[in-house]
């Protein structure tokens, strides 16, 4: 049986869906023998292939470059996960979306606060410019399954892998779908 | 006191007349969500999640405000009922900042448990991030708009438990919100007695002691239970 192709995706979020990945401890050696992980920040990889069967996607759409990836990648994935309450809702990533604009946020962190030659950073092509809102990736393209949770703990993320690897589907329900 | 008999979900229900549908359906065993709805406070209906069907009316009726009647049919289950709720709820979360994962309330929190029991897995909604304050200026207490669902419980128990009448909604639809006397900061009022029965009612993270962090604000409602119990029943619980 040919493997299921796999990737895993950080946007706007602080890795700990990935961790929460990695608390799959032995059952990432099963997972191995079912899928070919084809892209994740994990593998040396620079370019999101084609034809992926499915993709969690941790983290909100919070910058130029989030947004670019994020429509890449629904367009050369099957099956898109929504992977982390950052995804599926914005989360902490978004708690900023009430000042309107990203300009109060850089300007408290890199101008405000900042001791040492205080300037924003510019850098075209280097530095994505941050988004006014930050955005959950349903808001952004269309998403197949949602797999909340800050973060999902491992028996969750495992639950929806094994159901899609079996071919039951991709929906959650029950405490599976807790948010925070 | 005349008895009504109704059916539920098709199980025949007697019920004293006055008594609502969902007191009807609770002190039958059958389980319909609420929010706004407090027992030993007056209902309100605000919330809608208590929507049910009854035969020949049309529109969906809040159980929490709709009194029982002789022949009456209630379903409190079915695939609009599930559409209905599972819509209101989105509407909660999108209308101001529910951000479960830095809560006080996260893990405990009846907002959070109504989306696990409705089946919400993301707000198809667009979020509107209103920006709201945190009012810590009280003593003992917090209130966070960013949390407040506008259920007003905690201004019915500060009204009709405690009878100070501090607690307050300002303003209509969207743009209301729950204010302390004449819309001053709370630790500036004259009129809170500091009971915290505003915080023992509250269903989300919105009131809050203050010290508590994420995941840290334990309720506890028989403090309230106390009271409406030795109010209604004339029966101290010990």
């Amino acid at each position: 049986m040919d493997r299921l192709t796999f990737a895993t995706v950080w946007l706007g979020g602080c890795s700990g869906c990935h961790m929460s990945f990695l608390d799959l401890d032995e059952w990432l050696v099963d997972l191995a023998d079912m899928v070919e992980v084809v892209y994740s920040p994990i593998v040396d990889r620079k370019e999101y292939p084609e034809n992926v069967a499915v993709c969690l996607i941790e983290g909100a759409v919070a910058n130029e470059d989030n947004l670019e990836q994020v429509k890449l990648i629904r367009a050369r994935t099957r099956l898109l996960v929504s992977f982390g309450d950052c995804a599926v809702t914005g989360n902490v990533t978004a708690m900023r979306n009430p000042l309107r604009t990203a300009e109060p946020v850089l300007q408290r962190a890199y101008l405000d606060t900042a001791n040492l030659r205080p300037r924003i950073p510019q850098a075209r092509g280097i530095v994505p410019p941050l988004l006014d809102q930050v955005l959950p990736v349903h808001e952004v393209v269309p998403v197949d399954s949602f797999l909340p949770g800050c973060p999902p703990p491992a028996d969750r993320i495992r639950t929806l892998l094994q159901d899609v690897i079996a071919g039951k589907g991709s929906l959650l329900s029950g405490e599976n779908i807790r948010f925070g | 006191m005349p008895v009504r008999t109704l059916t539920i979900d098709g199980k025949p229900v007697s019920a004293v007349e006055g008594q609502t549908v969902l007191d009807a359906a609770q002190d039958a065993g059958i389980t319909i969500p609420t929010l706004c709805h407090l027992d030993g406070v007056s209902d309100v209906g605000a919330c809608r999640l208590c929507l049910v069907e009854v035969t020949g009316v049309s529109r969906l009726l809040p159980a929490c405000v709709t009194k029982v009647t002789e022949g009456m049919e209630v379903r409190t289950e079915s695939e609009r009922l599930k559409r209905y709720r599972r819509m209101i709820l989105e509407l909660l979360f999108a209308e101001r900042n529910h951000v479960c994962a830095v809560c006080v309330s996260n893990g405990r929190c009846e907002l959070q448990n109504l989306a696990v029991a409705q089946g919400m897995d993301h707000v198809r909604f667009a979020y509107r991030f209103p920006p709201y304050e945190v009012d810590i200026t009280h003593r003992m207490f917090g209130m966070d708009h960013n949390r407040c669902v506008l259920c007003s419980r905690c201004v019915r128990v500060c009204w009709f438990i405690e009878g100070a009448a501090t607690k307050n909604v300002a303003g209509r639809g969207a743009g209301a919100r729950i204010i302390t006397d004449l819309s001053q900061p709370w630790g500036k009022s004259e009129t809170c007695t500091s009971c915290g029965k505003c915080v023992q009612a509250c269903p989300t993270g919105a009131k809050f002691h203050k010290g508590s962090t994420v995941a840290e604000m334990e309720r506890d409602r028989s403090r309230l239970e106390f009271i409406v119990t030795a109010r209604e029943k004339k029966q101290w619980i010990v």
